[in-house]
């Protein structure tokens, strides 16, 4: 085991020490607490990594309250993050109004088939970029932009959020609920309705009790919509009663028909043909969903039977307008069906229309014990290492029974713990795309003017951001990023980044490698990696230092092991 | 923490699987067109296939009657029916692409095959049917790369086991190396392969002994060199061979890329999602229809681009389960147990629909909604490895499963 020299003054082992968390966790290896070392750890995982002077910042401030101020975001001022997003115009609309502006006329929706069918079965590159200038340039007056610019705006925005957020564990917490409760933009008009979701669903209950965020996501016309819920119904209503039930045809469809071809956009959904006084019936992807994913775990102990009961007494959970003016929850006693039910051995009786089944639902799961279970793990999880200690997760867990699902009291249990605060949790996270690549930017102090670059890059390493279709949504743990192709696109964004190759995105690399600490890689990576370089690394770094060049230097720390672990 | 699974990995052992010093390996000139080894590639459907509308059981009146929107009609009625197999099961339309290599008897569908365990969980089904072991959520690593590490292999290449997808999926994961790219093009390092950038990252990964980046990225170098040397990119596709666009038609075109170009891959693997059908799939057209098209024209571009060259390949199609046998209440269908798996290549003993079919009846179904498995996928794989591949170790591929020749459903050629 290599022990390198002390050198960088004013650092203490901790942060010089060759040796990963793994080989510490092993080892055991004595630690002498180093606070920035503490610092630049906290900083990682209630946030996307330091920016220059940060460290010193939270110093000065006190590590504790540093972190107890996380805890209650609503009380950091935020102006900066409002000029950054100021020139993202569709962030602030209303699903209505996006599916009113941005949505494809349904009068051009013909035109898109029969261009396609002109275009063949496989168009070159510029044909379809030909067609997509034709067309935007015929309907310009009715749309202010395409689908595709809604979700680029989005994808811009947690980009924007997360790289210059003062409320960092705001920004974490809202893409771990982001992430459970998963909602992909290709599916219909799922992609006009998550500005709305997480704006008015995620993130004022992110912080509260998890049976209200529960409750707001199983109402909210993303969820209905995504997990299909909406269409679900008694099999043996009436079609007679069907035929009021908001709305007919183009359901599941995409914004161009069946291939949006030209928009580059995923396969969408084709229309159902649910034709009048066609008869509907169960469906099952909300009701598993529900209780594997959202609360309490696939282990959680139920069963087939409890998925079709919890189905049966979601029927009549549906929405108003999902394809023109605003959509919204809507409970049709007319659809639900009024049997009774049991579901994880509770009986569950309709009383007047029958909303309050699901409502009884949503409270039996946000209140088990595998809900508490499951939830404080993945917490723990993303907070602190792939596989969490149990104990923590138990106290966890505790915490959450007692608390009523309080979901603040939960992730402060976890964050003030000493298995969060240890030193052998320090880099024991390998970073997800999004984290990568924002830690990146904030590490580098760069200016981002536009991030769509940056989403595209973030997208190439596996991550496109809001358009995970599976309802697990995108994984929290090292082997699923670990690739030679998420390698290479990684030591490729360092290299572009720290040379300013990054479209949109502005850097100095002498913020990063300032002329002084250029041969002195430890001053640098004090104040980025917690658990301090590799020999390795820090000999080539003093190799590169000789050759004077900042930003290949930058570029080396950020695709540096080390720099891909928080 | 580190996993085992990722921490074996880091440790040097990857290394084992070249079986010499990858240095040495590079300096090594490829014989070119020498390619005698056999390659499997694995096509994952992820989203659970309805393989009751892929394999269409048309000769099943219970089919009809559980499927009053969603059934694809018997043949017989021009393009708006199935495309007759054999009498009893047609192929979905949208297929018909893969029509010729069913009559050349390249193309076998197995029926009824599936995961045993009961889970219709999305995540732990593929979970499973990628680890290789249905049931036991603790196993480390999956089938394909346990696969290679059966069989050592001093000559192999950095491209032995290759994922087209750009991260490494769970079915190749384990302590033999293997590469994931999303593109042949884009694989490669800013200011090239031996710029300055390059030996920075190499000597900063080669040094990082205990972090399970360090195997990755080694690997990640010796790749990138080796495949500047043999130049994919050179080989275009055969003519005919019209890969469709999107991701997935790519993928498999690149696949077709680095076979012609004998970088040494022994099995590769590609997925392609969309399958998850809950509401208005469709019939004969909608949204399933528009994903086989794709999926189906891209196989049968990848065997006419292969040409000769599929003599020595098998295609496997896998997807975690297949759906409801009734459609459900929005003319979709719901999450459910058997579905389908296609086996294409030239020892393949195609043109019949192989695996026991259980039946549509109230009392043959699998909790009286699904289609019974009679196949478990293990059998298949394992008469594909060990005839086409001549795994000798079934017993490492798949553990806790007693793998028998007796229970293989017959796919391949006696060799």
């Amino acid at each position: 085991m290599p022990l390198p020299h002390l050198r960088a003054a004013g650092l203490a082992l901790a942060v010089a020490l060759a040796v990963p968390a793994a080989a510490l966790a092993s080892k055991k290896l004595p630690v002498s607490p180093d606070p920035d070392a503490t610092i630049v750890h906290v900083l990682n995982r209630l946030g996307f990594g330091p920016r220059p002077g940060d460290v010193a910042k939270v110093r000065a401030m006190g590590l504790d309250k540093w972190i107890d101020q996380q805890l209650h975001p609503e009380r950091i001022a935020d102006p900066a993050v409002a000029t950054r997003l100021g020139p993202l115009r569709t962030l602030h609309l209303s699903t209505g109004e996006l599916i009113a502006r941005y949505e494809v006329p349904p009068q051009a929706r013909n035109e898109i088939q029969e261009k396609k069918a002109e275009l063949g079965n496989n168009p070159s590159e510029e044909q379809v970029r030909a067609a997509r200038r034709e067309f935007m340039q015929k309907y310009r007056d009715r749309m202010d932009g395409t689908p595709q610019d809604v979700v680029q705006d989005l994808q811009s925005a947690k980009v924007l959020r997360a790289a210059y957020s003062e409320r960092q564990l705001d920004e974490v917490l809202a893409d771990f609920w982001m992430n459970h409760f998963n909602v992909f933009a290709g599916k219909g008009p799922v992609k006009f309705m998550i500005g709305e979701y997480e704006r008015d669903v995620i993130r004022p209950h992110a912080w509260g009790k998890f049976e209200d965020l529960l409750r707001a996501t199983a109402e909210s016309p993303a969820m209905l919509f995504y997990l299909d819920n909406w269409l679900s119904a008694d099999p043996n209503a009436q079609p007679a009663e069907l035929r009021d039930r908001p709305p007919r045809g183009r359901l599941g469809r995409g914004p161009f028909g069946r291939r949006p071809w030209f928009m580059g956009d995923r396969p969408a959904a084709a229309p159902p043909g649910q034709g009048k006084g066609q008869k509907r019936g169960l469906n099952e992807n909300y009701a598993r969903e529900i209780m594997e994913l959202h609360t309490l775990g696939v282990d959680g102990g139920y069963t087939q039977k409890d998925v079709t009961e919890v189905a049966r007494c979601f029927t009549g959970w549906t929405m108003r307008n999902p394809r023109q003016g605003e959509p919204s929850f809507f409970f049709n006693d007319r659809i639900h069906d009024h049997g009774d039910k049991v579901v994880l051995g509770h009986r569950i009786v309709a009383k007047g229309g029958g909303k309050n089944e699901g409502d009884e639902v949503i409270h039996i799961l946000a209140t088990h014990p595998s809900t508490a279970r499951f939830v404080s793990y993945k917490l723990a999880r993303r907070f602190v290492s792939d596989e969490p200690p149990k104990a923590l997760v138990d106290r966890a867990a505790e915490t959450f029974r007692k608390s009523g699902g309080d979901i603040r009291a939960v992730v402060k249990t976890i964050v003030t713990s000493p298995e969060f605060l240890s030193p052998a949790t320090r880099s024991a996270k390998v970073k997800t795309p999004f984290e990568f690549v924002v830690s990146a930017v904030r590490a580098t102090g760069a200016d981002v003017g536009d991030a769509r670059a940056l989403t595209q890059r973030i997208a190439a390493m596996g991550m496109p951001l809001y358009q995970q279709q599976p309802p697990t949504g995108y994984k929290d743990t090292a082997e699923a990023w670990v690739s030679t192709s998420g390698l290479l696109a990684r030591l490729n964004l360092a290299l572009d980044l720290a040379a300013g190759r990054v479209r949109g995105v502005s850097v100095d690399a002498s913020r990063l490698v300032p002329a002084s600490a250029a041969s002195d890689p430890d001053a640098v990576a004090a104040q980025l990696v917690p658990s301090g370089l590799a020999e390795s690394t820090r000999k080539t770094l003093e190799s590169e230092a000789a050759a004077a060049d900042p930003a290949r230097v930058a570029g080396l720390i950020l695709g540096s092991p080390e720099f891909q672990r928080r | 923490m580190l996993t085992r699974r990722i921490f074996l990995k880091s440790t040097g052992l990857a290394l084992v699987s070249f079986g010499v010093a990858p240095r040495v390996l590079l300096r090594t000139a490829y014989a070119q067109g020498s390619r005698r080894k056999k390659a499997l590639v694995v096509v994952f459907q992820r989203g659970a296939c309805d393989g009751l509308n892929v394999v269409v059981p048309f000769g099943e009146n219970a089919y009809r009657q559980m499927r009053p929107t969603i059934a694809i009609p018997a043949p017989g009625a021009g393009r708006e029916g199935a495309l007759d197999l054999d009498g009893f099961f047609g192929l979905h339309p949208a297929l018909e692409p893969l029509l010729p290599l069913w009559k050349e008897g390249t193309l076998a569908p197995v029926h009824a095959i599936g995961s045993p365990d009961a889970t219709r969980s999305h995540f732990d089904a593929q979970d499973f049917m990628e680890s290789g072991t249905p049931g036991l959520k603790a196993t480390e690593d999956g089938w394909l790369n346990r696969l290679v590490q059966s069989q050592p292999d001093p000559e192999a290449t950095p491209f032995r086991a290759v994922s087209m997808t750009p991260t490494l999926p769970r079915i190749l994961s384990g302590r033999a190396a293997a590469v994931a790219m999303a593109s042949i093009r884009d694989f490669d390092l800013r200011g090239g392969g031996n710029g300055p950038a390059a030996r920075g990252f190499e000597e900063m990964y080669e040094g990082a002994v205990h972090d399970v980046l360090h195997g990755t990225g080694q690997e990640t170098f010796e790749a990138i060199q080796f495949l500047k040397k043999s130049d994919p990119g050179r080989y275009q596709p055969a003519p005919g061979a019209e890969y469709p666009r999107g991701r997935y038609g790519e993928s498999l075109k690149q696949v077709a890329q680095l076979l012609k170009a004998d970088v040494g891959v022994e099995v590769a693997f590609t997925d392609v999602g969309g399958w998850d059908h809950h509401a208005a799939e469709g019939g004969v057209q909608g949204q399933l229809a528009a994903r086989l098209k794709e999926f189906g024209e891209a196989l049968a571009a990848f065997r006419r681009d292969l040409g000769d060259g599929m003599q020595d390949v098998v295609v496997v199609t896998m997807t975690e389960f297949g759906r409801t046998a009734r459609e459900n209440g929005n003319r979709g269908t719901d999450h459910g147990h058997a579905s389908f798996a296609f086996v294409l290549g030239g020892d393949v003993r195609g043109g019949r629909v192989h695996g026991r079919w259980p039946g549509l009846a109230p009392d043959r179904l699998y909790e009286g909604r699904d289609l019974a498995i009679t196949t478990d996928f293990r059998d298949l794989l394992g008469e594909v490895l060990s005839r086409h591949l001549g795994a000798r170790d079934l017993s490492r591929v798949f553990p806790g499963y007693a793998v028998s020749s007796s229970r293989f459903p017959g796919v391949m050629r006696a060799a």
